[in-house]
């Protein structure tokens, strides 16, 4: 009976999370749309978010292009077809890797970062004092911060995607000698524009919607104290990693076929 | 006995009546009746979890009372609309007791952020107006220092010069005494008495610091049992034979505000085997 009680009680706990989600996305959409007007804050964001994480994505992109390149050249070889090594690494990078892994990384440092930063600002009462100065805080602090998110993960997944294809040919072409005119060729003519380059940035795009939503909503749900702070920043990485994972599968699925 | 002249609560700036509030099943105020006299420095008294705060809340238009009338100078307390909450809020300055300065913003943007926001002022009268609100509070110096390189007391002028960059008919300051050293307190008590009566302000001071609260206030409310269980002039407050007011005032540890959280019987409790 307890069992069933706690489950009813979770259960209810998580359709009023899920509302209050919901009505947190409305207003950051609004906040969002008040926001653009005042492009100088969506860019100050865009260093915060997109261009401090430039670095674990180029070095990130670069060991795992280099990974592809080496497990996709010893299987490839098999079949003498180490021609295609470019297409693969490509195709991988860009329908796949790319936008998945852009977006784990992206949870990681700037999701934390942006639920950190804004649950430490509610417990400091930094959001209180701008609602006492009559500034709303989704115009001014939520609303830059999601557009800011929504343009820097497309960007951050392209670029993993590209250093991804220079670290495959990095190991193609200088260890094992696969021809670089080959190399690029494959993969000007095996990779399309709309069905993978286009649907790996639509990836990114939903990637990048989810874990900003999920990051500002549990900042500014997260209880004004350290422990609150703090399991609000492990609740987004975990949170925004599965949304990632499940929607990659959803999306791919919904592109590709199999849905 | 010194009773306000007549005339003291007339067009009064805040007027509360009957308020009922609860944060979910806690009740907070049962009844509570306040006037805040306009052009004065009222202190509002009372032992911490007494609902002092969330005055300022109510007042700031942050939470919205159960029942019962709640007036800023004339119209209710929140208004429709989220707009002529804003409007409202642009009449009013508040401190926070944690300060709650922009951490990636120095002194000066601190001061300037309520003006570059609400008003299109230019840079240069921004700058002007920014260093004469620093001055009254003895900062202009350390404008280009960081939140974080100041000291607590240094704070909380910072927050004050911000709460009155706009110019506000009203400022709010919640436990504005909590944590500073002697001089620290010393200065923002002088600063609050001055820039009440040199700016025409109503001012509001929420506080559990009685020889502090007392030293300042034009008018005292003391809160308890979630309504005012006293309210005079300072001489009034300290003269009082009421029992509570009395042990407030005098800062007795026991007395009908009781020292002992409620509890089972003590030796029946020490008698139970440990669970």
């Amino acid at each position: 009976m307890k069992l069933i009680a706690s489950l009813g009680a979770w259960a209810v706990a998580f359709v009023a999370r899920l509302g209050q989600s919901f009505l947190f996305l409305l207003r950051a959409l609004l906040g969002a749309a008040r926001a653009l007007p005042r492009f100088s804050l969506v860019v100050e964001q865009l260093y915060a978010i997109g261009v401090l994480t430039l670095l674990i994505i180029v070095v990130s992109g670069l060991f795992v292009g280099m990974v592809l390149g080496l497990q996709g050249y010893y299987q490839l070889v098999n079949f003498s077809a180490e021609s295609s090594l470019g297409l693969v690494v490509a195709l991988f990078l860009v329908r796949e890797l790319g936008p998945v892994l852009a977006a784990l990384l992206f949870a990681g440092r700037a999701g934390s970062a942006l639920t950190a930063e804004i649950g430490l600002m509610k417990a400091t009462d930094q959001l209180s004092a701008m609602e006492m100065m009559a500034v709303d805080p989704m115009a001014r602090v939520i609303g830059p911060r999601f557009i800011a998110g929504l343009i820097a993960m497309p960007l951050l997944a392209a670029l993993l995607s590209a250093v991804g294809v220079l670290g495959g040919y990095l190991i193609g072409h200088g260890q094992f000698g696969v021809d670089s005119g080959v190399y690029w060729s494959s993969m000007q003519n095996g990779v399309d524009l709309v069905d993978d380059v286009l649907n790996g940035v639509i990836k990114s795009l939903v990637f990048g919607f989810v874990i900003t939503w999920v990051a500002l909503f549990e900042g500014y749900a997260a209880p004004p104290t350290s422990e609150g702070v703090s399991r609000a920043t492990t609740r987004t990485v975990v949170a925004s990693s599965l949304a990632v994972l499940g929607g990659d599968y959803i999306l791919t699925a919904l592109m590709f076929g199999g849905l | 006995m010194h009773s306000p002249a007549p005339g003291f609560f007339d067009n009064p700036m805040v007027e509360a009546t009957d308020i009922h509030f609860s944060f979910g099943q806690r009740p907070i105020y049962s009844g509570l009746n306040m006037v805040i006299p306009r052009g004065k420095i009222t202190v509002i008294l009372g032992p911490s979890g007494c609902g002092k705060s969330t005055f300022l809340s109510l007042v700031g238009g942050r939470l919205r009372p159960g029942s019962g009338g709640l007036l800023f100078d004339g119209a209710p307390i929140p208004p429709p609309g989220s707009n002529r909450l804003f409007e409202m809020r642009r009449k009013m300055g508040m401190l926070f007791q944690s300060s709650a300065l922009l951490t990636d913003l120095s002194v000066f943007d601190n001061v300037a952020f309520p003006l570059r926001e609400q008003t299109d002022l230019p840079e240069e009268l921004i700058r002007i107006v920014v260093l004469l609100k620093l001055e009254m509070v003895g900062l202009r110096g350390a404008r280009d220092l960081m939140p974080a390189e100041l000291s607590g007391g240094m704070q909380r002028r910072v927050a004050l010069a911000r709460a009155i960059a706009l110019d506000p008919d009203m400022v709010m300051y919640d436990e504005p005494f909590v944590g500073l050293d002697p001089i620290s307190m010393g200065v923002i008590v002088k600063l609050i008495r001055e820039l009440n009566d040199a700016l025409g302000l109503t001012s509001i001071v929420v506080t559990h610091d009685v020889s502090e609260g007392r030293d300042i206030a034009d008018y005292l409310y003391l809160l308890g049992d979630g309504k005012t269980i006293g309210h005079g002039s300072p001489e009034e407050m300290t003269d009082s034979d009421l029992p509570q007011v009395k042990q407030f005032m005098g800062g007795l540890p026991d007395g009908p505000v009781g020292f002992h959280y409620p509890a089972a019987d003590y030796w029946a409790d020490l008698s139970q085997p440990s669970p």
